[in-house]
């Protein structure tokens, strides 16, 4: 075979780029549903979401609920708890979001209770700025649950939420 | 005395051994000619043959009466401390066994560092090692989540976290490894399935790690490259079986003191309690072997660069071959070095007593130092210290010092270029 020929494919090239082709498309047909597996399943998925009674909870109060496997608190904020979240000048925070932005409802904080670490649960009523303190690797959470000390990189999350009426806050 | 030219003498084993070379196989493995000048420290590999073993055979029989649900994984496995014939004895076994199936890796680690078993030609021994090592830590961090107590649960739910430090695809991966949006009663069923599996990956590896030890043969205690076989070495069998079996029975002493009179001293009482998703204990610590990583991890402010510095403080000890420029092996000749090795055991210490003690004030200071301390000593001190430090010369065998010149005068050649090196 000459140099020229070499170059240019032929019917064998073709074979083989098309059987290598068609067995990747075949590996990946079926290493995907072995990795897939392992992803949230319909079970897991259907508990989506989860409706909350809050009637009971005077203010200054919190509760924990089970969502998603996952704790959220519900706190009932006071006045002062209120002001002191939006008093705060932004660019003083790690992660800057507006309070107003957390809590469309100011009184009503809804958040997820997992330290964004490494997924403690922090404590309530804890820590430097009087609101929650996660006691693993020590981050300090304002009453937004904004991170405003220690390792964690961001504010502790807000879930998808509504209220269904005055009484009931509807999570996911 | 060479394996190739074997022939088994009864004629029922010629003909097996000529369809299968098993006995060819076991006659290797009792004549194989091994230095005879290695110490206690060298009994460590049977030893970790011994207690892989061991969780196999105990793990196999706890996996007859555990239950892996979250609802009933916590009863079952107090079900096998109460009611099981033997059940506490077999668990307290396998527990137990962990911790001090990692003092044995250790002290084998250690001992390679300090002879420099992981050198040229035993790259690969040491990188098959490593590997093995990593597959141990993910075996344990697995088998301590299946009793679901409290430690299990936040132990896993803060392992499991390090992976969402990754930009971008870090919670998507998290939910992969939970099969959910938290440690839940997938993560237990999937972590059963894998600890159950990892060990037999490990003892394939082992079997790759022993092969590739048995092509260049055993380093020993002072480094030298050796003639085999010659009247430097012995073969394995009884020599090295009987100093072996000797050096197990006194590990068994150990073992077995843990395991009948402080079961529960490298626990922690926490998991005694049943996994609570909503409530964090005071303080989570992982078990005492994964302690110094623990600490490196929390010496770092940041999420994503904690965890990069703690896989990075496993990942310099695989290229740890090529970190180190000295072409001597045995610390024995190396009157720097040898104080470096130690700094570096004692810093290893201290990052594993600060990885028990809460982070902040002085302890995270101390971490924070000996953390950047570890990784000088492989960055910095190994690579430069190869072309520095002065080794003293090098005997031409292992008699040497002993009986005076080399007992074969074609070793004498072959240790030419270390004596070029000195």
């Amino acid at each position: 075979m000459s140099d020229s020929e070499k170059k240019k494919p032929n019917r064998r090239d073709f074979i083989v780029t098309a059987t290598t082709a068609a067995g990747a498309v075949g590996v990946g047909a079926v290493v995907w549903p072995l990795v897939d597996q392992m992803n949230p399943d319909a079970s897991v998925k259907a508990l989506a979401s989860t409706e909350v009674d809050i009637s009971a909870v005077e203010p200054g109060q919190s509760i924990t609920v089970l969502w998603r496997g996952k704790p959220v608190f519900i706190k009932r904020r006071t006045q002062d708890e209120i002001d002191s979240a939006r008093d705060v000048d932004l660019s003083e925070l790690k992660h800057p979001e507006k309070d107003e932005d957390r809590a469309k409802n100011p009184e009503w904080l809804v958040m997820l209770g997992v330290c964004t670490h490494l997924g403690c649960v922090p404590l309530t009523d804890k820590g430097d700025y009087g609101a929650w303190f996660c006691p693993c690797h020590g981050s300090h959470y304002d009453t937004s649950g904004r991170i405003r000390k220690g390792p964690a990189p961001t504010n502790m999350e807000v879930p998808k939420y509504e209220f269904v009426n005055s009484n009931t806050i509807k999570i996911g | 005395m060479s394996d190739h030219e074997y022939t088994p003498k009864s004629k029922v084993g010629k003909w097996f051994n000529d369809r299968l070379p098993l006995l060819t196989l076991a006659n290797h493995l009792t004549d194989y000619p091994t230095p005879k000048n290695l110490n206690y420290w060298w009994t460590f590999g049977g030893i970790l043959t011994f207690c892989l073993i061991t969780q196999i055979i105990t793990g196999i029989v706890l996996g007859m009466h555990y239950v892996a649900h979250a609802d009933l994984a916590f009863q079952s496995v107090e079900h096998i401390m109460r009611d099981v014939n033997y059940g506490w004895l077999i668990r307290y076994v396998h527990a137990n066994g962990a911790s001090m199936f990692f003092l044995a890796v250790y002290i084998h680690i250690f001992r390679s560092l300090y002879y420099g078993s992981y050198k040229s030609p035993r790259e690969v021994i040491w990188i098959i090692g490593m590997l093995i090592y990593f597959l141990m830590m993910a075996t344990a961090f697995m088998g301590y989540v299946l009793p679901w107590g409290q430690m299990s649960f936040w132990g896993a739910t803060v392992i499991t976290n390090l992976f969402s430090a990754i930009p971008l695809v870090g919670e998507s991966i998290t939910n992969w490894l939970w099969g959910g949006y938290s440690v839940d009663n997938p993560t237990l069923t999937r972590f059963f399935s894998l600890h159950y599996l990892f060990p037999f990956l490990i003892l394939g590896l082992v079997v790759l790690h022993i092969w590739a030890l048995h092509v260049p043969g055993n380093n020993n205690p002072i480094g030298i490259d050796i003639k085999k076989p010659s009247k430097d070495t012995v073969p394995f069998h009884p020599y090295i079986v009987i100093k072996d079996a000797f050096a197990l029975l006194i590990f068994l002493l150990i073992f077995a003191f843990f395991v009948f009179f402080s079961p529960n001293i490298l626990g922690h009482a926490d998991n005694y309690i049943e996994a609570n998703p909503l409530v964090t204990p005071a303080h989570i610590v992982p078990e005492w072997y994964l302690l110094p990583f623990y600490a490196i991890l929390r010496s770092v402010p940041d999420k994503l660069l904690g965890v990069i510095a703690m896989f990075a403080a496993i990942f310099v000890l695989v290229i740890l071959p090529w970190l180190d420029t000295s072409k001597v092996r045995s610390t024995v000749f190396r009157p720097i070095y040898k104080q470096f090795y130690w700094f570096l055991v004692a810093d290893v210490l201290i990052l594993g007593y600060v990885g028990a003690m809460p982070a902040e004030g002085i302890y995270l200071l101390i971490a924070r130092v000996a953390t950047a301390y570890y990784f000088a000593h492989f960055l910095l001190i190994l690579p430069f210290l190869g072309f520095k430090e002065k080794t003293t010369p090098l005997p031409l065998s292992i008699t040497e010092p002993i009986l005076g010149g080399s007992p074969d005068m074609a070793m004498a050649r072959d240790n030419s270029n270390y004596k070029k090196n000195l």
